[in-house]
């Protein structure tokens, strides 16, 4: 029994939390406005707000016109993209994580982005309509979790959790070689470059008509996750006890799982696959807002669009050449994953 | 409120755990549960609750085959307080109580200002105010057990389904939950309970059921039914039955007669 340390440790978690929301929407305005302004065309603050609020209230425009061009015909789409999906992913991480009742599975885990990858370069491969790859990119993402959630389902005399990782993994791998194998067998000067792009994900291509196809999808997504927010919650205490509250657990699983496959893999067909932040990103918003899904939902948004704009803003920024995201969240990212697994015992035990 | 239950089987798809268990349950009464380890209370638990179907047999709510209900029927009718677990999540006490009332939230909704203080009062009858706001996650496992307990109050349901809730807390936890049982049964609650100790039924029970091999031994008041002989049935070991004058209440001990 815990009871001598968990008297000394006394701490009420609600005011914390209350300021956790406050927060993340003060560190995403500040990423997104720092990232108007950085970048190989710098682009000073008083620029920026003559911009602002130039459009804003319909003044004459007082800056150099290539600022202007490049603040709201480069910058802005690139920031929309970033904060749409990471936004998209960290929601679909923060679904997955409570639905699977467990802290570490995220879209790269359970295999969705291996086969949203596998269908959008089956599109690519053969080289099919934007709306044809993401229709791919979707039914890839779809058949992966349903198969790691299976075979976890069907191996029961394992710990569930460590069978679901390790389904992830085996399903993600056998994924990738199909990956693999379609590589070899594309078109080295047309297919191959635009699936090794894809592979590592990018927002620099990004058109406003790639943010307008998407958009529709994620909201669809989204939709279900907001209007179910409360029952979420009872998801995590596992199938019994939430179906002895009232829940029914096979139809929302359903729902919940179509939604953030839906997000996820809509997501993906548009940037193509950046990994780490629908694993990350709920921890943070966790730790700033605690696990009610109907704050945890809008924090993961926030941080997850937030954090995206800000690597993205890395990405072009740092050298001379662009660094492909999926480079940098694996290199923020593991390193967190690590300290993670070594602390977070306290947090979810 | 009366709960009758008639001839009901119980078990898994490949395998019968129990048949024939046939009970009244009545609202104000503490039912006790014994049985030893694998005698099927918590798969009885389990149909009760509907969350695996009857292999025989009916139960009835005033008359209606509970059978037909959905998830949410139940959740308004019977609340269940599993035994004290760690949740994945870091949610404050009074969010897992909250959890209580999802059967009278709406599909696409919050909890109300009503919700949150039913919660609340949830929350003061089993006397953890001042837990509200801490880390289910980090408190002991007693105030963990009290807080399923107001989980099930704030359901509002008029049956409350035990599964050893006493197990695994320290003497004076225990005390303290059954002596928060006994009241819900003062309260009108009709509740039944499972337990691994013979002196819970002398202490909180006002009938007792003894389930031996999936079938009832015997069923009735705890002077009764908890005798040296149904317990040498139930759990074959020697027992003492004795009469605490003083406090006019049966205990019973192991005779340890092998030494």
């Amino acid at each position: 029994m815990t009871g001598e340390s968990a008297t000394a440790a006394a701490r009420p978690a609600e005011a914390p939390r209350r300021f956790g929301m406050a927060a993340a929407v003060v560190i995403v305005v500040a990423v997104v406005l720092l990232s108007f302004g950085v970048g190989r065309f710098a682009v000073s603050p008083t620029e920026l707000w003559s911009l602002i609020l130039s459009k804003a209230l319909g003044l004459p425009v007082t800056v150099d016109p290539t600022v202007e061009t490049v603040v709201w015909q480069i910058r802005l789409p690139r920031v929309l993209a970033g904060l749409l999906v990471g936004a998209a992913l960290a929601a679909a991480g923060a679904t997955y994580q409570g639905m699977f009742r467990n802290p570490l599975v995220s879209p790269d885990i359970l295999g969705v982005s291996a086969g949203a990858s596998l269908g959008a370069i089956l599109g690519i491969f053969f080289s099919m309509p934007v709306l044809a790859i993401q229709g791919f990119a979707f039914a890839g993402g779809l058949v992966a979790v349903l198969a790691v959630y299976l075979v976890g389902s069907a191996v029961r005399n394992h710990d569930p959790i460590l069978v679901l990782v390790l389904a992830g993994v085996a399903i993600g791998t056998l994924l990738g070689a199909g990956i693999s194998l379609l590589k070899v067998l594309a078109d080295p000067y047309n297919q191959l470059p635009a699936i090794t792009y894809w592979l590592l994900g990018s927002l620099a291509s990004i058109t406003r008509g790639d943010l307008l196809s998407t958009l529709p999808a994620i909201a669809l997504g989204l939709l279900p996750l907001y209007l179910l927010r409360w029952r979420m919650n009872l998801m995590a205490l596992g199938e019994e006890e939430a179906r002895a509250l009232g829940i029914e657990t096979k139809k929302l699983r359903v729902v919940f799982v179509a939604a953030a496959t839906l997000i996820t893999a809509a997501a993906v067909s548009i940037t193509g696959i950046i990994g780490w932040i629908g694993l990350l990103i709920p921890h943070i918003a966790r730790m700033l807002v605690g696990p009610e899904f109907s704050r945890l939902l809008p924090a993961s948004l926030l941080l997850g669009g937030g954090y995206l704009v800000l690597v993205d803003m890395l990405a072009r920024s740092m050298t001379a050449t662009e660094i492909p995201l999926g480079i940098l969240t694996a290199l923020l990212g593991a390193p967190f994953f690590l300290w993670l697994l070594a602390t977070a015992r306290r947090g979810w035990q | 409120m009366k709960l009758d239950v008639r001839g009901l089987g119980f078990g898994y798809k490949d395998r019968a755990v129990g048949r024939d268990v046939s009970f009244e349950l009545n609202s104000g009464e503490v039912l006790c549960l014994l049985g030893p380890n694998g005698g099927g209370k918590t798969t009885l638990f389990k149909t009760l609750l509907g969350l695996i179907p009857a292999q025989a047999g009916t139960a009835t709510l005033d008359g209606e085959d509970i059978s037909k209900w959905s998830r949410r029927d139940f959740a308004k009718k019977i609340a269940y307080v599993p035994q004290a677990h760690a949740t994945l999540f870091p949610f404050t006490v009074h969010e897992i109580v909250l959890m209580g009332r999802t059967a009278r939230i709406g599909l696409f909704d919050t909890p109300s200002r009503h919700d949150r203080d039913a919660a609340d009062r949830a929350i003061a009858s089993v006397g953890i105010e001042r837990l509200r706001d801490r880390v289910y996650t980090e408190i002991s496992g007693g105030e963990r057990q009290l807080t399923l307990v107001a989980r099930a109050l704030a359901q509002e349901a008029d049956i409350m389904v035990l599964d050893e809730p006493t197990a695994s807390l320290d003497f004076g936890n225990q005390v303290r939950v059954l002596e928060r049982i006994v009241a819900l049964g003062r309260q009108g609650k009709a509740v039944v309970l499972s337990t691994h100790d013979p002196d819970h039924a002398f202490l909180c029970g006002d009938r007792v059921a003894l389930l031996h091999d999936g079938k009832l031994l015997a069923l009735g008041p705890p002077d009764d039914t908890v005798t040296a002989e149904n317990l040498k049935t139930l759990y074959g070991v020697d027992v003492v039955v004795a009469y605490l004058p003083d406090h006019k209440r049966r205990v019973c001990s192991p005779s340890l007669g092998a030494r």
